[in-house]
């Protein structure tokens, strides 16, 4: 009975319920502590003092950056945003408690196992700046270890189940469909999982380029999906995900790693014993393996770098000209009608070459990574 | 949170979703992809290599043909000439034949008409000589009276026509 379960239970029906419990999880972070007894929506609703002054860098920045809460929109006043569990483990112990309690420097009490008050709190200056921290019985602040499902990493699990599901539709579409010519998804997919392995494996690698293709599709699908997921203002997408150093540096130490752990003799060679220099820059002083072993390092630092800075570049860009439309326009309401028609052409514009950025990137990303594949998986002739 | 310190939680969050999603596409979804796609790659290579192959066996064939429909012809044209050439020596030699029977014929004719004009010219000799002794008989029956010298003259004659008798 169990076994013919499993056997009727599809790919697709499991992957909708991980998903749904994943929202389950990430909406109900209520109630964690039983004592915690203020019920209200998730989403909710916050008074907005009256006519704010438009602040278009922070505007930009608190999209750019993390946050707490997913900001959905501002509606009549009210911003409407989702609270996104905290978590953290200070002294030993684990609180999970909603972002809500948190908003504009409310402090948020719970008691540790031991019945003492713990206090959180989300200053909104000084060097703890927007993280959540504890403060400590002295009345210091102190950074718990903080692994909270922030607006960044909700938008990274929204991508990576789209890539996840999309994928094993694809996989099972190949299973049932075989070798004949691809269909629907499967199609959107394969041209472009040809181009990575004939035009960025195979070339740059060699003859072992099978062994690292699947992580080449992995980043090129995973970094294509984030960047063109960010792009749709909706949510639960439009996060900046690869516009997050934290991501990319992930993303970059995954190169690292299978560039230095994959790497022949040849690879070791070259970099402790360069041919073709003089021996002098060699022998005394080694600045040729110096150079050699920075460049390990510097080759990942820079793709990290490459990635975050032109996705959070995009985003800004786009978001500046939206802001040109209500910086004017509070100036006065002919100049921001006028513009907004530039600001929507160029914003549009940007918005297209973002796409084609999103692209270059992901390809740009994969190529170099192959290319250091490349070369730590060459062998002596 | 800043923007150019990577922060901890993220780093956490991250590898392990991305880590996740590696380890599942990696297993589950490429190798299936790759796979077929090589498959159908070779299948294409295969099915492009024999349809390459049936093509010259097509073209081999064609040649073969051409060059049996040039026997063929060659035949046909042998077969023809030949015929057209017995069909001219049957009529020359049947005209030869014709004309060698036809000389006979005429020589046979000729042979016969010979024949019988010999004999005619012996029957109108014999009967001009019958003749001409009835009417010499006529004519000496009046002078043949008594005189001996006639007398004699009869006497050779009737030795002449024993003689001629004996002769034939």
């Amino acid at each position: 009975m169990i076994n013919n379960f499993f056997k009727l239970t599809d790919i697709r029906k499991t992957l909708v319920i991980v998903l749904s419990l994943m929202c389950f999880v990430l909406f109900i972070n209520d109630d964690v502590h039983a004592y915690d007894n203020v019920h209200s929506d998730n989403i909710e609703e916050i008074e907005h003092e009256e006519c704010e002054k438009l602040d278009a860098g922070k505007l930009i920045f608190d999209h750019i950056l993390d946050s707490y809460d997913w900001h959905i929109m501002t509606w009549k006043g009210k911003h409407i945003s989702v609270s996104l569990p905290i978590i953290v483990h200070s002294e030993g112990e684990l609180y999970v408690f909603s972002s809500k309690h948190l908003h504009h420097g409310h402090e948020y009490v719970t008691h540790d196992k031991h019945g003492g008050e713990v206090k959180f709190i989300i200053p909104e200056e000084g060097m703890y700046e927007g993280n959540v921290v504890r403060v400590c019985s002295d009345g210091t602040l102190a950074r718990p270890f903080d692994i909270s499902i922030t607006k960044t990493v909700c938008g990274l699990f929204v991508s990576c189940t789209l890539l996840v599901v999309i994928f094993l539709i694809v996989a099972s579409s190949y299973r049932k469909r075989g070798i004949k010519a691809p269909k629907g998804i499967q199609a959107l997919i394969e041209p472009l999982v040809i181009y990575v392995r004939d035009e960025i494996a195979k070339p740059n690698i060699g003859k072992h380029y099978e062994k690292y293709l699947p992580y080449l599709l992995t980043i090129f699908f995973f970094i294509i999906f984030n960047n063109v997921l960010g792009l749709i203002p909706f949510f639960p997408f439009g996060a900046n995900v690869t516009g997050n150093i934290a991501v990319t540096a992930v993303l970059a130490l995954f190169t690292f790693f299978i560039t230095n752990l994959t790497g022949k003799k040849h690879y070791y060679k070259d970099i402790f014993n360069t041919p073709g220099v003089p021996w002098w820059l060699k022998f005394p002083l080694p600045l040729m393996p110096i150079v050699e072993v920075v460049g390990c390092f510097v080759k990942p630092f820079v793709l990290a770098i490459r990635l975050f800075a032109n996705i959070t570049a995009g985003h800004i860009v786009v978001l500046g000209f939206i802001c040109m439309i209500f910086i004017l326009g509070e100036m006065s309401a002919a100049a921001g009608g006028a513009i907004s028609v530039v600001s929507l052409l160029l914003a549009v514009f940007v918005d297209c070459l973002e796409l084609l950025v999103a692209f270059i990137q992901a390809y740009v990303f994969t190529l170099l990574s192959a290319l250091y594949f490349g070369a730590a998986a060459k062998e002596e002739h | 949170m800043e923007l150019i310190t990577p922060d901890f939680g993220l780093l956490f969050w991250m590898t392990l979703a991305f880590g996740i999603v590696f380890f599942i596409l990696a297993k589950f979804a490429f190798p299936v992809i790759n796979e077929m796609l090589k498959k159908r790659e070779e299948e294409i290579e295969t099915a492009l290599e024999n349809a390459e192959m049936h093509r010259q066996e097509i073209k081999n064939m064609q040649a073969d043909k051409n060059k049996i429909i040039a026997e063929a012809k060659e035949e046909k044209d042998k077969i023809i000439s030949d015929g057209r050439r017995i069909h001219d020596n049957m009529i020359e030699e049947a005209k030869t034949k014709a004309e060698e029977e036809n000389r006979r014929i005429i020589d046979q004719a000729m042979e016969v008409i010979e024949h019988e004009r010999m004999a005619a010219t012996t029957d109108i000799k014999n009967q001009i000589a019958d003749i001409s002794i009835k009417v010499a008989e006529k004519v000496l029956m009046k002078k043949l009276e008594s005189d001996q010298e006639q007398l004699d003259y009869i006497n050779r004659l009737l030795e002449e026509i024993e003689n001629r008798n004996q002769i034939s």
